[in-house]
């Protein structure tokens, strides 16, 4: 399929991973998305901010084709998805990665087979799937679990195995649904931490979607050290390159978009009280 | 209760109606299209198959007993009790066999498959399949759909046999009847005609209780008591649309013969 007709010469697809324009959806006659446009630039991470039911999850489903809008297109990685058949999306769908609310890890299979899945999928090695395997969880620093089934592991545990199984394949794109809902603060602050080391170490795009104003606080404000293995606060330096922008939605539409210097300057009484 | 209108009520119907034949052949034209999911097929024929194994034979056994104790007092009064293999064998292979057998594995497996698929469902597996680019009709369904049929086929060929074995155990043991005089009856009252239609009614079967099963399951709403609705949902169905198909069935292969 040609990345894009004729028409579409205008979408700029070197710069931007994912593109929304004018997107509507209603679940039984109810509006859930109402006209959302928004960009996500290659290398940037937007944190979806929104009060529950403000449609911050369904973005994150329109993006991989799970559900078709009403209304408008989306572009990801240069594909209009709204026009693929789910054959076309099958194959788009392994340069995206996404991370479920409740990790959706597959209960019947060990930790290993949850991460490895793609790869079998593809028929890869057995030696290049458990190599590969083992980097993605020792990325997540869950090297031990390997052989637990997902009923043995904690929240904060099985949301790690999550981001290893999104990871695997070094998506160009990932997608956060809520990552940290649920999870104790320590639990919180290391996947938040893990969400940086993708982002600073491997440039990956992203959508993180969340309710938690302090973990967007916490990416926008941090970068990740490779040397101490840890994140360190940005002090406003430049150099570092920390994109982070905010999205706000309220009532399925985007109320506020730009970076965490504007959301502290926003005057709107609404995004006020929110972040207040 | 929800209270739905008479309108909606139609509209849901349809759209069940269309979502399930959209899914059926769907497992159909997904036999022949890449990935194949041998291993996965093989693994449910196992479920399935060998894991219904015990209560097909009892179900077999049982019913084969009771067609010959009943019949035999029929029969004991107009002094041909030695037609009891006859009409063991003709109900058992056209009949019995096959519509008991789907029940039975209805009972077990359309619930199994639903509240397997409906779990996937709620916990949004079903979703991170997709995600990971991965068909999950072609992984989930179409294995359970070809399995459920190929091992249909087999384990009524045993119900059948077996129940010909507690009919026999009836007539030998309690009727008095001599054993060859039993089985030379028993196979010759079969045509060619009875034995398709025996076979030909459990593959059909087959595919009902793995495509309800597997519709319900993939269709599951409203958590944990959505997967318990759709369980119930499916094993209900599935043994009606059996009932249904097998009378249709039945009635166009007489027509035929």
């Amino acid at each position: 399929m040609p990345l894009f007709e004729e028409d579409d010469k205008s979408i700029d697809t070197v710069h931007k991973a994912i593109i929304f324009e004018d997107v509507s959806i209603s679940f039984e006659d109810s509006p859930v998305l109402d006209g959302v446009s928004f960009e996500l630039r290659r290398g940037e991470t937007k944190v979806v901010l929104g009060v529950a039911g403000s449609g911050k999850s369904t973005i994150l489903k329109l993006c991989l084709g799970l559900l078709q809008p009403d209304r408008g297109r989306i572009y990801v990685l240069g594909h209009d998805i709204t026009t693929m058949s789910e054959e076309e999306l099958f194959d788009l769908r392994s340069k995206v990665g996404i991370v479920f609310q409740e990790s959706a890890l597959f209960d019947s299979l060990t930790v290993r087979d949850n991460v490895a899945f793609r790869l079998m999928e593809e028929h890869l090695p057995e030696s290049e799937v458990e190599k590969r395997v083992r980097e993605s969880l020792s990325f997540v620093e869950l090297e031990e679990a390997i052989d637990k089934f997902p009923a043995e592991l904690s929240g904060g545990m099985r949301r790690r195995v999550g981001i290893a199984r999104a990871i695997i394949t070094q998506p160009e794109v990932l997608l956060y649904d809520s990552p940290t809902g649920g999870l104790d603060p320590i639990t919180s602050t290391t996947i938040i931490e893990l969400i940086m080391k993708q982002r600073d170490v491997f440039k990956t795009s992203a959508l993180m979607v969340t309710h938690r104003l302090q973990d967007g606080f916490t990416l926008a404000g941090h970068y990740y050290d490779p040397a101490s293995k840890h994140m360190k606060p940005s002090d406003g330096k430049p150099s570092l390159d920390i994109r982070t922008s905010f999205m706000i939605l309220r009532e399925g539409k985007a109320v506020f978009e730009g970076s965490a210097h504007e959301l502290g300057q926003v005057q709107d009484p609404y995004i006020k009280e929110y972040i207040s | 209760m929800e209270l739905i209108s008479p309108f909606d009520f139609v509209k849901r119907s349809v759209l069940a109606v269309q979502d399930y034949t959209h899914l059926s052949l769907r497992s159909l034209v997904n036999m022949f299209r890449k990935p194949f999911y041998m291993a996965d097929a093989i693994q449910q024929a196992d479920l399935i198959g060998v894991g219904s194994l015990p209560i097909v034979v009892l179900t077999g056994m049982f019913t084969g007993i009771v067609l010959a104790l009943n019949t035999s007092k029929t029969l004991e009064q107009f002094g041909s009790l030695s037609l009891t293999g006859r009409l063991v064998s003709f109900s058992m292979v056209r009949e019995l066999g096959p519509v008991l057998t789907s029940l039975m594995v209805a009972g077990r497996n359309s619930s199994g498959m639903a509240s397997e698929l409906g779990s996937m469902k709620v916990t949004e597996q079903i979703d991170a399949m997709r995600a990971l680019g991965t068909d999950p009709f072609k992984k989930l369904v179409t294995p359970r759909v070809v399995a459920t049929v190929f091992m249909m086929f087999f384990l009524t060929i045993i119900s059948d046999l077996v129940g010909l074995v507690g009919g026999w155990i009836i007539s030998f043991f309690m009727l008095g009847l001599d054993s060859t005089q039993y089985w030379n009856s028993a196979y010759q009252v079969l045509k060619y005609n009875d034995v398709i239609t025996g076979l030909v009614k459990p593959l059909v079967f087959g595919f009902i209780i793995a495509t309800v099963g597997c519709y319900y399951g993939m269709t599951t709403k409203g958590g944990t008591q959505g997967v318990g609705r759709s369980t119930t949902q499916a094993v209900v169905v599935a043994s009606v649309l059996i009932l249904f198909v097998d009378a249709v069935l039945t009635q166009l292969f007489i027509t035929l013969s």
